[in-house]
């Protein structure tokens, strides 16, 4: 009885966080623009006649991907700043554990609406095929998401507190976020240029393990982020 | 007091053990054949890197082990190695490129293990920054030990991928599963410079660990003088 019960209370922090994102949608929509803006600095900053698209594309899609994780994952835990909520949350009789994955599942769901919507964009922009590979695109960027939103939520938690908080999770995470990266652009180059799934798999193992070890280890280390 | 002289003592000697490992380095030991005498640096390089990721490694543990005992030595201790660690590492990413140089022909490239080390240095300052940041002490050392054994994890995963990438850097040549593929006049040298940067470590982050005990006994006494003023004021 033990696991639904987490599944139940993670689910009802995730759709409270979810459900004020929705009824102001002006993160969702910032985030949006940030990740078209983005977009756009790497078409006018790139020369069109030097590197083909379909080579560009990767780094092109994981910066941008990054970047508009570093500024989502700020939020999940700004919103509890007001009028104390974060201690009424930990006051809620349910386990740290359920937080962290309430608000992991948050994020992801965040940062996740931010990649669909960036995605078919860099396509579009860059005019590089994504719809054959797209069940394998999709899984490598699910795991490279949620190796690094798991480290992010649980960096923000802590940063959030602080006084430089935006500038100091984006210097802390980032180191976090280099390894998945890397590994989430080196399958995706291949990918895009139409090499087999088995290329690939050696990077997608290491995401797999990152992600295991990542989460595991946050949802341990969490109650040491908020414990008064 | 005491802690703070017998680290000193430790660093001077290092240091003068240094200089002897570089005159033995130098004179004593031949010249590698392809490289000359760039490879000097290695004698240097090597024993800074290991120790560079080992310090994170027992910033890490200090860490897990603060978290279940509480104990704020621990906390200082995971505070002084992170110092030293950074700069170990910053002692590797400039010997780095001076050998790169002559050798690669470019002082620095995005070469796997170049790249990592310079993370592990980004989350060495990300480390201290974060201290920084958190004024609460209880709150900084909880931080501070979160912070501590993900990057302790992270190594690991930076240590696999020095596998996995193609690479220009020399392939461990020590601290590899089959026996130590160098000169035995070679690796003598660089065991003692792996002692000596041991010693090294040890006496920094002595004498850091001193400085931070201090601080919190001054910090005492300061409250401690500030109250009894107010006592005395009463009288």
């Amino acid at each position: 009885m033990r696991l639904p019960e987490v599944v139940r209370h993670s689910w009802t922090v995730a759709s409270k966080d979810l459900l004020i994102e929705f009824r102001s949608r002006t993160a969702i929509v910032s985030a949006a623009m940030f990740v078209i803006l983005v977009l756009l600095v790497f078409t006018f900053a790139r020369d069109p006649t030097a590197v083909a698209a379909v080579d560009l594309a990767p780094s092109i899609l994981w910066v941008t991907l990054t970047f508009a994780a570093v500024l989502a994952l700020n939020r999940a835990f700004q919103l509890e700043l007001e009028n104390q909520a974060l201690d009424g949350l930990l006051l809620a009789p349910i386990g740290r554990s359920s937080i962290y994955l309430g608000k992991l599942l948050a994020n992801l769901v965040f940062v996740g609406t931010v990649e669909l919507i960036g995605v078919p964009l860099l396509a579009l922009f860059f005019n590089v095929t994504v719809w054959p590979y797209a069940a394998p695109l999709a899984l490598v960027i699910v795991l490279a998401t949620i190796g690094f939103v798991s480290v992010g939520t649980l960096f923000s938690a802590m940063t959030v507190r602080t006084r430089v908080s935006e500038l100091l999770l984006a210097v802390l995470v980032l180191p976090f976020m280099i390894p998945p990266l890397m590994w989430a652009s080196r399958a995706t180059g291949p990918l895009l240029a139409g090499r087999p799934l088995s290329d690939i798999i050696g990077w997608l193992k290491m995401l797999a393990a990152y992600d295991i070890v990542f989460v595991g280890l946050a949802l341990l280390l969490f109650p040491a982020t908020v414990n008064e | 007091m005491r802690l703070l002289r017998a680290g000193r003592w430790i660093t001077s000697t290092a240091l003068l053990l240094l200089a002897g490992v570089y005159v033995r380095a130098l004179v004593y030991t031949p010249l590698e054949r392809m490289q000359g005498a760039a490879q000097k640096i290695f004698y240097v390089h090597v024993p800074a890197a290991i120790w560079a990721e080992t310090a994170m490694i027992l910033v890490g543990l200090a860490s897990v082990f603060y978290l279940f005992l509480k104990d704020p030595r621990l906390d200082r201790f995971a505070a002084a190695s992170a110092e030293v660690g950074t700069v170990f590492a910053a002692i590797v990413l400039t010997t780095g490129p001076i050998w790169g140089k002559p050798i690669w022909g470019t002082w620095w490239s995005w070469d796997a293990r170049l790249t990592l080390t310079l993370f592990l240095f980004l989350l060495y300052v990300g480390y201290l920054l974060l201290r920084n940041a958190v004024t609460d002490p209880a709150e900084r050392a909880r931080f501070a030990a979160v912070l501590g054994i993900c990057g302790m994890v992270l190594v690991p995963f930076i240590h696999f991928s020095v596998y996995m990438f193609r690479t220009l850097h020399p392939m461990p040549i020590v601290l590899k599963p089959s026996a130590p593929s160098l000169p035995p006049s070679m690796l003598v040298t660089w065991l003692l410079s792996l002692g000596v940067f041991t010693l090294l470590y040890v006496g920094f982050v002595i004498q850091r660990y001193a400085l931070s005990d201090l601080r919190e006994q001054l910090e005492a006494a300061g409250d401690g003088g500030r109250g009894t003023g107010g006592e005395r004021g009463d009288g």
